[in-house]
């Protein structure tokens, strides 16, 4: 019998409907309603063609008019409208065409959440209530739609059913879907570990307000929240993306260990070198004592400048200058590798004399770091170092004397770097 | 009454956990916050009134599962008619479906003589006020839809006039029925009465009458062998009242104002003109302030006909499936949709949902004592026409034809092509204008007119 209703419902638009819109389209008769086409040595039974094939049926010719008049009304921002020609769209749930059927939930949720952001009758109930229907009327969209629902939530400032509806989502696992909304659950538990974070703030808040046994309850509490947190948010880094609000949560809290601290930032510079965060990663590698701590940190820096956005960042610079310095005399080896996989582009990409030019005009502290890092590694020779010097010291500039100076007697660091000095020696 | 049905059963859902059931159509017990249906059922007597329908018994219906296990699976799959629906119709088989329902009412119709077009008739339909979209829910209890017959009640578009025209002429012959009752010109359907009713729905001339009746004379359309219905004749072509009358009007107000998006209008500043210098009296018919008028009627018109076309609710609350295995997705469906349509119900506009008007055979209606002169009916039309001898003849002495040959209806499927872009503007005018009101496409009374056209100078184009 199965099969049966398979094919009643394989011939919907086969045999049975006849019928075309009313305005007219060409009504499907057995004779063939379209002229002939005589061409030599075509078949006999290519020469009728006819309009077969699946029709739209009225039913959903009238659903996308009903569609045009919400996008209308949407974008004229007339609300009441919108949401009564909802009422007639919402039939299209029930399309006879699985196509369209599938396609429905889509198109209505975000109809209905745009009507009900903005209608004035509508409320966080409202919302609410609708959201708990779209989750329910199919898997595929389920957690989109929670997460989205979260998103509305945490805006209107309900930070607590935003937690409860992410820890609903989190537990939720529908067999293959659950893979095929990978994304979204990875998503659902940044989130949730972010309010973690934030729950475990209020609470160590708490926690330094109080004494006495309130104050344990409420650490143990904390604690919790900041396993689950914990959990998720190293989870979530693992993954390329930015996650920018989720790592700063992540690294705040685990202040008291600096180990881990830092081998976190340590993934985060392998997958994103021009992190914000690398900045102060590597400040925080310089305060430390260990060698490789500062070989790394120096790697760190001179990758940071790899990239287009840290150009004109004049912190970058003055810590790039210190660092070379610093380094300049017993581990002159670490600037040299580093510089040599640079010193084919850098010089065009970082010091070129329109840069000059540009930089001292738009920011001369920029510049003058700049100056300072270029004359260390090329020599006071170099199209950069001497244009912004020279500019430097026509507007009398007194620190451009002293950093001229200071220059001077480190260029020997730069022949040293380039090895122009060892193979001086040879010879 | 739900809530009393169900309030004695408090046990929590196996599902969900949740207190909360409700009913199914069936009169199963099911959970409303996760939609698990139960095994528990409940007797339900309905006293809700099927209109038309004479109830014989009220049945119990198949409410326990076992029942429908014994049932044999004929009845589970349909009808044995609807059964024979799903195979290839040999030729000459006729099969009765919602269309072919509306061909028999209006055989009855045109039997009876009754003052009602097929135009009428499908306009009824598609205003709700036949039954036809979801007419299965007033079927008595004992008529269960099961598989196949749910194809032949599930409609999803309108019906369309000549697919229910041509139904109609072979219907007839299937039945075997003899001549039908002549149409005589006392009879509304016969084209001096209709052009009348389309005259004035048009809000045109009462004077042009005189001429949709020399028209008529011209081509033979008034006599009684050429309307009314012989089915034992097949050859003869089947006429459409309603489109015929629309097309003699048109011809009619091509030979007078020739529609050519120049001399209506020349007419039309000459009327004007003599209309503001005479005040009393009558009134020139003026075309151009005719088509003002019409347009803007007939633009808010369309504008609310599509509205509510979009508007159009085609589920009703009980809706159909083909197997058991169905029936719960289905239903569930349609319980989130009523839910839903609850929610957005509640925040749209406080929209006065109108009393559904009783069906009116007039769609524009232009009264002769509104003061606005907004009525041309009383309008003469003078200007327009010149005395030769003894008789009135036009002014206009051109004409110009739709088309100069009719195509092979075997080879094109048709005899006539409309292309809007090959005629004047004036002619499309008045072509959607009784598009609009007899809800047909352009191109069915385009094919009208040139038909008459081709009767009315016959002996002019056989000389060539």
């Amino acid at each position: 019998m199965d099969s049966f209703v398979e094919q009643l419902k394989r011939g919907t638009e086969e045999e049975f409907t006849e019928e075309s819109a009313w305005d007219g389209s060409a009504v499907n008769t057995t004779s063939s309603s379209l002229p002939a086409i005589y061409l030599p040595l075509l078949p006999r039974y290519l020469l009728h063609p006819t309009t077969r094939g699946r029709k739209s049926t009225e039913f959903q010719e009238t659903k996308k008019a009903c569609l045009n008049y919400i996008q209308d009304a949407l974008l004229q921002h007339q609300w009441q409208r919108a949401a009564e020609f909802m009422t007639n769209y919402l039939e299209t749930l029930e399309n006879t065409s699985a196509e369209q059927r599938m396609a429905a939930p889509e198109v209505i949720w975000r109809i209905g959440t745009e009507i009900l952001c903005h209608h004035s009758k509508s409320s966080v109930e409202e919302f609410n209530y609708f959201a708990e229907q779209m989750k329910n009327l199919g898997v595929k969209k389920y957690l989109g739609v929670c997460l989205e629902h979260v998103f509305h939530l945490l805006c209107n400032g309900l930070i607590d059913d935003a937690y409860q509806n992410l820890s609903l989502a989190e537990g939720w696992r529908y067999g293959e879907q659950t893979i095929a909304q990978d994304k979204e659950l990875k998503l659902i538990q940044a989130y949730k570990g972010l309010l973690d974070y934030y729950n475990w703030a209020k609470k160590r808040k708490a926690v330094l307000e109080l004494d006495g046994d309130f104050a344990d309850s409420v650490e143990q509490e904390m604690h919790s929240f900041f396993r689950q947190a914990a959990v998720n948010l190293k989870e979530i880094i693992k993954i390329p993306g930015v996650w920018d609000p989720f790592v700063k949560c992540y690294v705040d809290r685990r202040g008291e260990s600096k180990k881990t601290l830092m081998s976190v930032l340590k993934i985060l510079h392998e997958i994103v070198p021009s992190h914000e965060l690398m900045l102060d990663y590597n400040a925080m590698l310089q305060k430390s004592k260990k060698r490789k701590h500062h070989r790394l940190g120096l790697e760190i820096i001179f990758t940071l400048l790899d990239f287009a956005g840290w150009k004109e960042h004049v912190k970058a610079w003055s810590c790039l200058a210190k660092q070379i310095l610093e380094n300049s005399s017993k581990h002159l080896d670490w600037v040299r590798e580093e510089w040599n996989s640079r010193k084919d582009w850098w010089p065009a990409f970082h010091f070129s004399h329109y840069l000059a030019k540009r930089n001292w005009q738009e920011n001369e502290s920029l510049a003058c770091e700049k100056a300072l890092v270029a004359g260390i590694l090329l020599g006071k020779d170099c199209k950069y170092f001497k244009y912004v010097s020279h500019e430097g010291c026509k507007a009398k500039k007194e620190k451009f004397r002293t950093m001229k100076k200071f220059v001077k007697k480190h260029s020997s660091t730069h022949l040293r770097a380039s090895g122009v000095l060892d193979s001086c020696t040879h010879l | 009454m739900e809530e009393e049905d169900t309030r004695d059963y408090s046990e929590p859902c196996v599902q969900c956990s949740v207190v909360n059931w409700g009913l199914t159509d069936e009169g199963r017990f099911y959970c409303k916050s996760c939609h698990n249906v139960i095994e528990r059922t409940k007797e339900v007597l309905t006293s809700d009134v099927v209109p038309n329908a004479k109830i014989q018994s009220i049945s119990r219906g198949f409410r326990k599962r076992k029942k429908i296990a014994r049932e044999t699976t004929s009845v589970c799959s349909g009808s044995v008619d609807g059964g024979s629906y799903v195979l290839k119709r040999k030729k000459g088989n006729l099969r009765m479906s919602m269309p072919m329902t509306l061909s028999f009412c209006y055989i009855a119709l045109l039997w009876l003589r009754e003052p009602v077009t097929l135009s009428d008739l499908l306009r009824f339909v598609i205003d709700g006020h036949i039954p036809y979209l979801n007419a299965f829910q007033y079927f008595p209890e004992e008529m269960k839809l099961y598989g196949v017959d749910l194809k032949i009640f599930h409609v999803e578009s309108w019906p369309v006039y000549e697919d229910v025209h041509n139904k109609m002429s072979e219907l007839a012959a299937f039945l075997d029925l003899p001549r039908f009752p002549a149409i005589t010109d006392s009879c509304f359907l016969h084209p001096n009465i209709l052009c009348i009713k389309y005259l004035m729905e048009a809000n045109l001339p009462d004077e042009l009458h005189n001429w949709t009746c020399r028209v008529v004379k011209k081509i033979n359309a008034g006599e009684t062998d050429f309307l009314t219905l012989d089915p034992v004749n097949k050859s003869a072509r089947k006429v459409k009242y309603d489109v015929l009358a629309a097309a003699i009007i048109i011809v009619v107000l091509k030979l007078l104002f020739l529609l050519d998006d120049q001399y209506e209008w020349l007419l039309a500043n000459l009327a004007g003109k003599r209309n503001q210098k005479n005040k009393e009296g009558c009134l020139w018919f003026d075309f151009k302030k005719w088509y003002k008028i019409i347009k803007k009627s007939v633009d808010v018109e369309q504008k609310k006909l599509d509205e509510e076309r979009a508007r159009c609710l085609w589920k009703c609350e009980k809706p159909l499936f083909y197997s058991a295995k169905e029936k719960s997705v289905v239903l569930k469906k349609r319980q989130m949709v009523v839910n839903l349509q609850r929610q957005f119900g509640a925040l749209s506009g406080s929209r006065q949902v109108a009393e559904k008007q009783s069906p009116s055979s007039f769609q524009l209606n232009w009264a002769e004592e509104n003061t606005d002169g907004n009525c041309f009916h009383g309008h003469i039309l003078e200007g327009v026409l010149q005395e030769k001898g003894n008789s009135l003849t036009t002014m206009n002495t051109k004409y110009w034809l739709c088309t100069v040959k009719l195509c092979n209806e075997k080879i094109c499927g048709q005899l006539t092509h409309y292309k809007e872009s090959n005629f004047p503007q004036s002619y499309q005018f008045v072509l959607n204008l009784f598009s609009f009101l007899l809800r047909v496409p352009a191109s069915l009374i385009h094919e009208e007119v040139c038909l008459i056209e081709h009767k009315l100078f016959k002996t002019k184009l056989h000389r060539k």
